[in-house]
């Protein structure tokens, strides 16, 4: 942002004639400096509480220990709390025969699948994009972008016929590809790809390329200059990216819920859908709020540790790209 | 787009002697690169697209499905037409230009307040010398970390009826100005007739609306928080030297400046809002009478509830016609303002 931001600057230039604490209390149009910020404090609280509301409804709900009923009123930590919903949902998670570690497991499998399939094909893309000239490479670079605004959701009747057309059979492994994990995740990696490749591109066009030739001179092959010195570099890309590729793949729900049909496929996406709207009547509110935590809480937790890292290397390939 | 694609790269560096050392020539080994990720997008997006025009013009449907099936019939432009005419007999209170006027309705209405939200706030969290100014940040960047899926059933449940933590809380509210529970037995979700009775919107648009701007401004803060510091102070500086207040400071400085990060920002904002499959299938469920039914939701629709395959092809395509013409236009619009700064 800061690139973009420098070629707008104002040619002004003046000589400092105040202190800049003179001038702020100036500007501010009187109004003691604690009374401008215990209005600032105030109003900020409120923005906070409005943020924290639903989180803290949700985490209530799910320490609620009333089983079947819905809550009557709003507290923050409801009479007799318990972790019995978190129990109910390890035990039972939903009305099909699935358990839950089956369904982190899948949930797991499709984010890792989603994420390793569209680093390791992206970075590749994104490298030679950045760094060879190639007949077609800006019209295949476009080819790619335009995917980015097409929605997975617009383009679902046609992979699920296609999809559905293949079944594949190895003996005992006998499946079809519409109706399983690895075709639910080859189409979110497909999905995924577009952006993996315009983000890394747009990384790897910020790393000096005078770091390879180096490596070129002193004998590394175009392979080993990729794997050595531009893997290395590009890490905090590839970490973000990887991420963003988990969190596709460990929220999806739309594909897996109109792809799968066998409960031992089912995600953790899928049983959090399963809890709410129309069918939702008979699931306690508060089983529904702990599956909630459930899923959110491993992907918050590292985005929120990773966040600084993700802004900036978004930033950085949005606006270089 | 073109013009971003072409960016930060000197081709003519690129440009190497024909052939390299190896015998491979460097064409050829960027090709290797590109081609997994091409064999995958080909498979995977590119061919299910053009079949997808294939199927357009068929009557496609769940017979043809398995593989054995003969062919599906040849229809001709009949799913286009009965699209943009509403004769879709199958799905009650179809209507086309209707949702497709909400969608963009839906889509400037949220990204407006997102922006405006997304700057004041930024610009309050960088007053001088603020306290907690850690925590406050910690605390906004909350509704971008958690999944969408999740915000959308929880925010689904907080807008019930009879158990939900709106009308509870609006209920809390009034019951301190002695007002009766009752009044606060609000439908969110389902009623049907307009809370207002000239705007022709159900009051599920305002739930979802809500929603939305929990949901969005933070990252527009983000975004302008990071344009915010990049700013040199020197500007205010002067403008206060020569008598500017702070209200004029904040529209000829500080709004010019945010300009160009909260553009890209903006656009991105509506593709991503003109989208917004998971919030609005979660928590209106589309609902009252499709009235906040938009354009994904509906796609899905026409293949997960009617299984009308080639319908729902044809409806694809136009979601993607109309989405490459909102890019475009907005690019143009943006561009040609572009100047201002």
């Amino acid at each position: 942002m800061s690139k973009v931001l420098a070629q707008g600057t104002l040619p002004i230039a003046r000589p400092r004639i105040f202190s800049l604490a003179r001038v702020r209390e100036r500007a501010t149009g009187g109004g003691s400096p604690l009374g401008r910020q215990l209005m600032l404090q105030a109003l900020l609280i409120f923005i906070s509480f409005t943020v924290l509301f639903p989180l803290l409804w949700v985490v209530s709900m799910s320490l609620d220990p009333r089983n079947i009923s819905r809550p009557t009123e709003l507290t923050l930590i409801p009479p007799g709390a318990s972790l019995q919903a978190y129990i109910d949902v390890l035990n039972k998670p939903t009305s099909n025969p699935v358990t839950l570690p089956q369904l982190v497991f899948n949930s797991f499998l499709l984010g890792a699948g989603v994420s390793f399939g569209s680093l390791a094909l992206g970075v590749a893309a994104a490298y030679a994009f950045s760094r060879f000239l190639f007949p077609a490479r800006q019209a295949l670079m476009i080819a790619i972008v335009a995917v980015l605004m097409v929605p997975s959701v617009a383009a679902l009747a046609p992979l699920f016929v296609l999809l559905n057309k293949i079944t594949i059979d190895m003996g005992d492994f006998n499946f079809n590809l519409r109706n399983s994990l690895l075709g639910v995740g080859l189409a979110l990696t497909s999905g995924a790809l577009p952006f993996a490749i315009w983000n890394l591109k747009g990384y790897i066009d910020t790393i000096p390329k005078e770091l390879e030739e180096a490596a070129l001179l002193d004998g590394c092959n175009s392979t080993q200059t990729f794997l050595r010195i531009m893997l290395p570099l590009a890490t905090p890309a590839l970490a973000v990216t990887a991420f963003l590729g988990f969190l596709t793949g460990w929220t999806e729900f739309v594909m897996s819920w109109q792809f799968l049909t066998n409960p031992e496929n089912f995600t953790l996406a899928m049983a959090l859908w399963g809890m709410t709207g129309q069918y939702a009547a008979n699931t306690p509110w508060s089983k529904f709020s702990a599956m909630a935590i459930l899923v959110a809480l491993p992907v918050s937790v590292v985005y929120l540790s990773l966040q600084r890292y993700i802004v900036g290397g978004l930033t950085v390939g949005g606006v270089k790209g | 787009m073109a013009a971003v694609i072409d960016a930060s790269i000197d081709d003519a560096k690129l440009a190497e002697p024909a052939g390299s050392k190896r015998g491979r020539p460097r064409w050829l080994t960027a090709y290797l690169y590109i081609l997994p990720a091409l064999v995958i997008m080909l498979a995977v997006t590119y061919w299910p697209i053009l079949f997808q025009v294939y199927m357009s013009f068929t009557d496609y449907g769940l017979r043809n499905l398995r593989f054995d099936a003969p062919a599906a019939n040849f229809v001709g432009i009949e799913n286009y037409v009965n699209l943009i005419t509403n004769q879709v007999a199958q799905i009650a209170n179809f209507n086309f230009w209707g949702m497709l006027a909400f969608n963009l309705f839906w889509t400037f209405s949220n990204v407006i307040f997102h922006i405006t939200i997304g700057i004041l706030i930024a610009v309050l969290l960088n007053a001088k010398g603020l306290w907690f100014r850690g925590v406050y940040r910690a605390i906004f960047v909350l509704p971008i970390v958690i999944p969408t899926l999740v915000v959308a059933t929880v925010w689904r449940n907080m807008f019930d009826t009879d158990y939900g933590a709106i009308n509870q809380g609006l209920a809390a509210i009034g019951g301190i100005f002695g007002m009766s529970p009752d009044v606060f037995h609000i439908r969110w979700i389902d009623q049907v007739d307009p809370p207002v009775s000239w705007i022709p919107l159900p009051l599920s648009y305002f739930a979802l609306l809500i929603t939305n701007i929990w949901l969005g401004w933070p990252f527009m803060t983000i975004i302008a928080t990071g344009a915010l510091q990049s700013i040199s102070k020197e500007y205010y500086e002067a403008a206060s030297i020569d008598g500017a207040s702070a209200r004029q400071q904040f529209f000829n400085i500080t709004l010019p400046l945010l300009r160009p990060a909260m553009i890209p920002a903006a656009m991105y904002g509506m593709i991503v809002t003109f989208n917004l499959f998971n919030l609005i299938y979660m928590v209106s469920g589309g609902g009252p009478l499709r009235q906040t039914e938009i354009l994904v939701t509906t796609a899905f629709r026409l293949v997960n509830e009617n299984r009308l395959y080639g319908l729902a092809a044809a409806f694809g395509i136009y979601t993607m016609i109309i989405l490459l013409v909102l890019t475009l236009l907005t690019n143009r619009i943006t561009k040609a303002t572009e100047s201002y700064v």
